[in-house]
């Protein structure tokens, strides 16, 4: 009799709740687009935010319903961008694929110290205290955060500075979020003329404190036939649309502040 | 002046996870970040004081009315599942925002300890309707507390130079032991 009553009453509670359940799932049915799973699958699934929505789950949506281009995540390859626009029923079209560019040349060897600092090996410790041990304090500590964050490999610290090997970068950004001194910035892949500094301080101020920073002298601007880099805030700006990689402003900065391919001028 | 009495001692005094070691899985798992780990602590917030008001609903008249107290616990875990799973489908369609904010750690919840704990503990103690809602909330609140506590110390934890044997969980747990031995410091307390 006991058992009876437990069952039956177990029992009954179980069928109830299940019941309930079944109801709920008809009254409360939300509709997912099949779209969603299925551009949801394709992608990575990294869930690295750089496409600038919440996780993969969160593109996919945006992508279903229109609000994102069917090549918005820039982890993805071309090839995945395409099985998208399938199912979206559009064409991929072209990316210009960016990557992250550590915009700061102040090597150990380079850099001049304010103090010598011991604590813990982290970019954030560092430049809690007075900015970081290095005079300059827009560049690069080089204690390895970045590199600690990448996914993917794409980041060295050599010689107190990080560097980011373009072909392994997957512009996920995260090194950009992480760095507390914010000195990557994006670059487009195909460029090779990039301002190596982040320091917009006047002239004299940054030479005190790097001998391979950008001083904002205009000779760059004055020599340029394509009006394609500026000095702004007394920072040199490569204009990527304008620039064709002549390196003439490469070859003419008096710091050596802008990173070129010289071997391109041979070549020609 | 009694019910204050009652929330504060399950709020800090009798903590449900520095003192009863209760949902410490969600403790350790959800506490990364301090954004996420008030998501999870409002979350167990409202499913420990809605399964609170079920079960206790569920005890006095079933349970009681036919003998079976002792199916307590299988009985609570079955209500607590639909309950949750109930919950979530009606926050999916009726309150997208809500639920994206607490959807994920609903189905983390479902038949966590802590839930149960709270549920057995008010049955066991006799408390009447009102101190049973009284505890659920305040102990419920004291996971918050404590979850979010934990989260400001890890992210702390993070920039740290922690020894390499002890990276990662390791460390994390040494710091919920020490938190604990700090919540220590309320046994005792009256009001």
């Amino acid at each position: 009799m006991v058992i009876i009553k437990a069952v039956g009453v177990l029992g009954g509670l179980g069928i109830l709740a299940g019941a309930l359940l079944a109801v709920a799932s008809k009254i409360f049915h939300v509709e997912v687009d099949q779209k969603v799973i299925e551009v949801r699958n394709i992608l990575p699934g990294a869930n690295c935010g750089a496409c600038g929505f919440p996780g993969c789950d969160g593109l996919a949506n945006a992508i279903a319903e229109g609000k994102a281009p069917a090549n918005a995540c820039p982890v993805a390859n071309k090839e995945k961008h395409e099985q998208i626009a399938a199912i979206m029923g559009t064409t991929a079209g072209e990316t210009d694929k960016k990557v992250a560019h550590v915009i700061c040349q102040g090597c150990d060897s380079v850099a001049k110290k304010k103090f010598e600092y011991e604590g813990v090996k982290d970019c954030k410790a560092a430049a809690a205290i007075q900015g970081g041990d290095k005079s300059c304090d827009k560049g690069c500590l080089g204690y390895g955060n970045c590199k600690v964050v990448c996914d993917f490999d794409a980041i060295e610290i050599v010689d107190g500075l990080a560097i980011i090997d373009k072909e392994k970068c997957t512009s996920c950004g995260k090194c950009l979020e992480e760095c507390p001194k914010a000195v990557i910035t994006w670059v487009p892949y195909k460029n090779n003329v990039i301002v190596a500094c982040n320091n917009k301080d006047f002239g004299k101020a940054v030479k005190d404190v790097c001998t391979v920073g950008c001083i904002g002298c205009k000779i760059c601007e004055k020599n340029c036939e394509f009006d394609a880099i500026h000095v702004k805030d007394n920072l040199a700006k490569v204009d990527y649309d304008k620039c064709t990689h002549c390196m003439v402003c490469v070859q003419k900065c008096p710091t050596k502040s802008i990173r070129g391919d010289l071997t391109v001028i041979e070549s020609n | 002046m009694e019910l204050f009495s009652l929330f504060v001692t399950s709020f800090i005094v009798n903590n449900i996870i520095f003192m009863q070691f209760l949902g410490v899985c969600p403790f350790l798992g959800v506490s990364k970040k301090i954004d996420t780990s008030v998501g999870m602590g409002i979350a167990v917030i409202f499913v420990i004081t809605l399964a609170a008001v079920i079960t206790y609903i569920i005890q006095k008249t079933v349970l009681e009315n036919f003998g079976l107290e002792y199916l307590q616990t299988i009985a609570f875990i079955l209500v607590i599942a639909a309950l949750v799973q109930f919950v979530e489908m009606f926050l999916k369609k009726s309150s997208p925002g809500l639920y994206q904010a607490l959807g994920v750690f609903l189905p983390l919840i479902t038949t966590n300890c802590a839930v149960l704990g709270v549920v057995i503990l008010n049955i066991t103690k006799e408390y009447n309707f009102v101190e049973a809602m009284v505890n659920s909330v305040g102990t419920s609140a004291g996971f918050l507390l404590a979850i979010v506590l934990f989260a400001g110390v890890r992210e702390k934890i993070d920039t740290a130079d922690v020894p390499e044997a002890l990276k990662g969980s390791s460390i994390a747990l040494v710091a919920a032991g020490l938190m604990s031995i700090a919540f220590l410091g309320f046994s005792g307390l009256k009001i």
